[in-house]
């Protein structure tokens, strides 16, 4: 076989091209509109959030601006309800996610890992919070940046790091990859490589828990990008004009792949897009936000009908791991996202802040975590790669099904 | 149109002679001069697709925008659908667009509008109308990792549709030639690019405004016992094939690259069956229903009494394409060598 070998990292620039299409270096965060008009309650000089810890161990959280914007339909309260356990739990989550995926990114640069990868860091506090809101009886799906979402469902690092290998012990036996998580048991439908093409289907989901009358809610996630697909228009109507449980979720952080929201989108107020079906904005790097933004969501999907949930985030990496991420906006625009609204260090604030937890704890906590992946990691790589048999099985049920090899002799007929 | 700078390449490029000295490029680059040249010649033509302002996720289209200007060479938000029926509108009114699919597994949502709209401008208009500028451009095939969506190969939809040209390079002459003849050519023209091939494919491109004629397949090697028909980077597979069929069976093959697959040029493949009466056909799409299936019917329609043997297909498995079993889906030297022997030792006495 020729040794050839699709380049993982493609894409440099000569500094011209890079000046004429990208937020050039002496442009500042506050340039980019979006992080302007959502507030970061960690600076000190903006209203802090206030903590009311009761008796019981229950907290309420009356966010100090108010992270909520509406579009016809009434904006959630600005209040959020929460627990010390929670918010731990929100913490190690998060972390084990994050952890997740900066193992990915080493083995994808090892070549362990082949194909396409697309990493979550950053955005995680969307996985947390709906994860919150929702039960495993609600279903989920979303598109190719699937990696915290399939954790978030209960998934292990095994099963993921395994897949991204391709060996059997994945979550979709090896032959899924990267893009493909898929947990039946969880309700999470994945996964799907085309962009948009999940919008639909979650609203058939939808369709499907209506008509069994389950009191249960479908999440169809999709990216600044996607949402100038035509298919999620004819999901949007569908789902207004049958009323369908789904909450469509705009993950909007700010790039499709290389090009900025303003440069794809004549409206960049992605939860007004919907027309007749109402909107909403979080602020998704708060994990309390998308909490309280999602259980409001899910009682308007399940009484009044669907709505578009645009989840204001920000992703550290690139695109995919053959995207450094650099062409299109600056290193300090990521640098000042990240010490400002880091989803994991707002969680850590809230936990010291209130004196529910110590560095120390906070910080076994992620040792512990490093351990678990890293012994994920090695128990992934000494797992045993899937059977050959599996390159032509599961493309139809019936047994019995010829599947034509190079010659006759040679062609499997499927046990 | 005017192409009075063209030079038709009628015989083997070395032959012409060049008034310029040919410039090393590779695939993406002989597109991109391709591309530059078409934008140049023709005041009509556009490019458009997703992230082409700043080169394209392969750089076929670096420096375009600088050199002729944003309102000619601009991104579309990512939507095919909207791509390909806004491509259609242009092409009505007489422009030139070059429209790019990100990839070929993307041109799905596209497919209706190339399909049923594309194809069947000018027939259902009575020539009133037609698309004649239209352009798609799509990296296709296996690269390695590429995986269920980075790696199809869509040839065999497009060529059951007529009314659409289908058109396959193989190298960085081939495709600056076949790209330019391309655009130019009065039809909607599907061109598909071996992505596989971007950076690795590597050769002396001439520098000037040449078209290399479509709806003609080419013999790229002599040979007396086999003819083997392939098209794009299955060329190399089937070089190495070649290379050691020979050496061990001790015979001659002759390879045909088709280039142009719709309109499928017919005549050349039977012209070598006759003299050879074996024929082989490789492609990374899957088996059943694939463009083999269609070459061996007229094979054997019009040139049976001279086979000598069953014709033989080493295509991908009748699966979708896979991302860890690639090595053992994908047709390979090594199998295309098993088919080439097994024709060559066929006893039809038997």
């Amino acid at each position: 076989m020729l040794a050839f070998r699709f380049a993982p990292r493609g894409i440099s620039h000569t500094p011209i091209t890079r000046r004429s299409f990208a937020t050039s270096a002496t442009k500042e965060v506050k340039d980019v509109k979006e992080v302007k008009e959502v507030p970061t309650a960690a600076a000190g000089n903006k209203k802090k959030d206030k903590f009311t810890i009761g008796k019981d161990g229950k907290i309420k959280v009356e966010f100090g601006v108010n992270p909520y914007k509406s579009y016809k339909m009434d904006a959630p309260a600005p209040v959020a309800t929460t627990s010390k356990e929670e918010l731990l739990k929100f913490f190690r989550d998060m972390t084990l996610w994050r952890r997740v995926e900066i193992a990915a990114d080493n083995l994808y640069k090892a070549k362990h890992v082949r194909g396409f990868l697309h990493l979550y860091n950053g955005q995680e506090a969307i996985v947390a919070g709906y994860e919150a809101a929702l039960t495993k009886d609600d279903h989920v799906i979303t598109a190719y940046r699937d990696h915290a979402n399939f954790m978030g469902r209960g998934g292990s690092p095994f099963e993921v790091i395994s897949e991204l290998i391709g060996k059997a012990g994945g979550c979709s036996a090896g032959k899924g990859g990267s893009m493909h998580f898929y947990k039946r048991d969880a309700n999470f439908h994945g996964g799907n490589g085309i962009v948009g093409a999940q919008v639909p289907i979650g609203a058939g989901v939808a369709f499907a828990l209506k008509y069994q009358q389950k009191p249960n809610v479908c999440i169809a996630m999709y990216g600044d990008g996607a949402a100038n697909q035509g298919q999620n228009y004819e999901a949007f109507n569908m789902a207004a004009l049958w009323k369908l449980p789904v909450i469509f979720v705009c993950e909007n952080n700010k790039y499709g792949m290389g090009t900025s929201a303003e440069r794809s989108s004549a409206n960049t107020e992605y939860y007004t897009r919907g027309d007749a079906v109402p909107g909403i904005k979080i602020d998704a790097m708060n994990v309390l936000s998308v909490k309280a933004g999602f259980e409001y969501a899910k009682q308007h999907a399940l009484t009044k009908g669907p709505l578009i949930v645009e989840a204001e985030t920000y992703r550290y990496m690139g695109h995919s791991m053959s995207d450094p991420g650099l062409a299109y906006r600056t290193r300090d625009e990521v640098a000042a996202i990240k010490a400002d609204r880091d989803p994991i260090d707002k969680v850590k604030f809230y936990l010291l802040e209130n004196k529910l937890s110590t560095e120390e704890e906070l910080k076994e906590i992620e040792k512990e975590i490093k351990k678990e992946v890293d012994e994920a990691q090695k128990k992934a790589m000494e797992g045993d790669w899937p059977e050959i048999k599996e390159l032509y099985n599961n493309v139809y049920t019936e047994k019995g099904y010829y599947v034509r090899h190079t010659n006759l002799e040679d062609s499997v007929v499927v046990e | 149109m005017e192409n009075n700078k063209v030079r038709w390449l009628k015989m083997k490029w070395e032959q012409i002679y060049w008034e310029e000295q040919p410039k090393k490029m590779n695939l993406f680059t002989a597109i991109n001069d391709a591309m530059d040249i078409a934008l140049t010649t023709n005041p009509k033509a556009v490019l458009f697709g997703e992230d082409v302002a700043f080169g394209g996720v392969f750089r076929c289209a670096t420096g375009l925008r600088e050199k002729h200007g944003s309102s000619r060479v601009f991104n579309t938000p990512l939507c095919e659908q909207g791509i390909a029926g806004f491509a259609i509108g242009m092409a009505a009114q007489g422009a030139t667009p070059i429209a790019e699919i990100q990839f070929a597994d993307y041109i799905f949502p596209a497919f209706d509008q190339i399909v049923n709209e594309a194809a069947k401008y000018r027939y259902r208009s009575g020539n009133e109308f037609n698309v004649a500028g239209l352009t798609f451009r799509a990296p296709y095939g296996a690269v390695g990792h590429g995986g269920h969506y980075h790696s199809q190969s869509p040839e065999a939809y497009f060529c059951h549709t007529p009314g659409l040209k289908v058109v396959v390079p193989r190298s960085p002459v081939q495709a600056k030639g076949l790209l330019l003849a391309s655009i130019r050519d009065p039809n909607p023209v599907i061109f598909l690019e071996p992505k596989w091939l971007y950076r690795s494919s590597i050769e002396q491109v001439p520098v000037e405004d040449y078209e290399i004629e479509l709806g003609k397949a080419e013999v790229i090697k002599n040979g007396e016992d086999v003819t083997i028909v392939g098209w794009g980077a299955q060329l190399l597979v089937l070089e190495q094939a070649i290379t050691m069929a020979e050496e061990k069976l001790g015979i001659t093959c002759e390879l045909i690259d088709l280039k142009t697959l719709l309109p499928l040029d017919i005549d050349t493949i039977i012209k070598s069956v006759k003299k050879t009466g074996k024929l082989l056909i490789s492609h990374e799409a899957p088996k059943t229903g694939g463009l083999a299936g269609e070459i061996a019917a007229q094979i054997q329609e019009k040139a049976f009494l001279h086979l000598e043997a069953p014709i033989a297909r080493v295509c991908g498995y009748d699966t979708p394409f896979p991302l860890i079993f690639e090595r053992f889906y994908f047709p390979d030297a090594l199998k295309n060598f098993e088919a080439i022997q097994k024709l060559v030792e066929y006893d039809f006495s038997k």
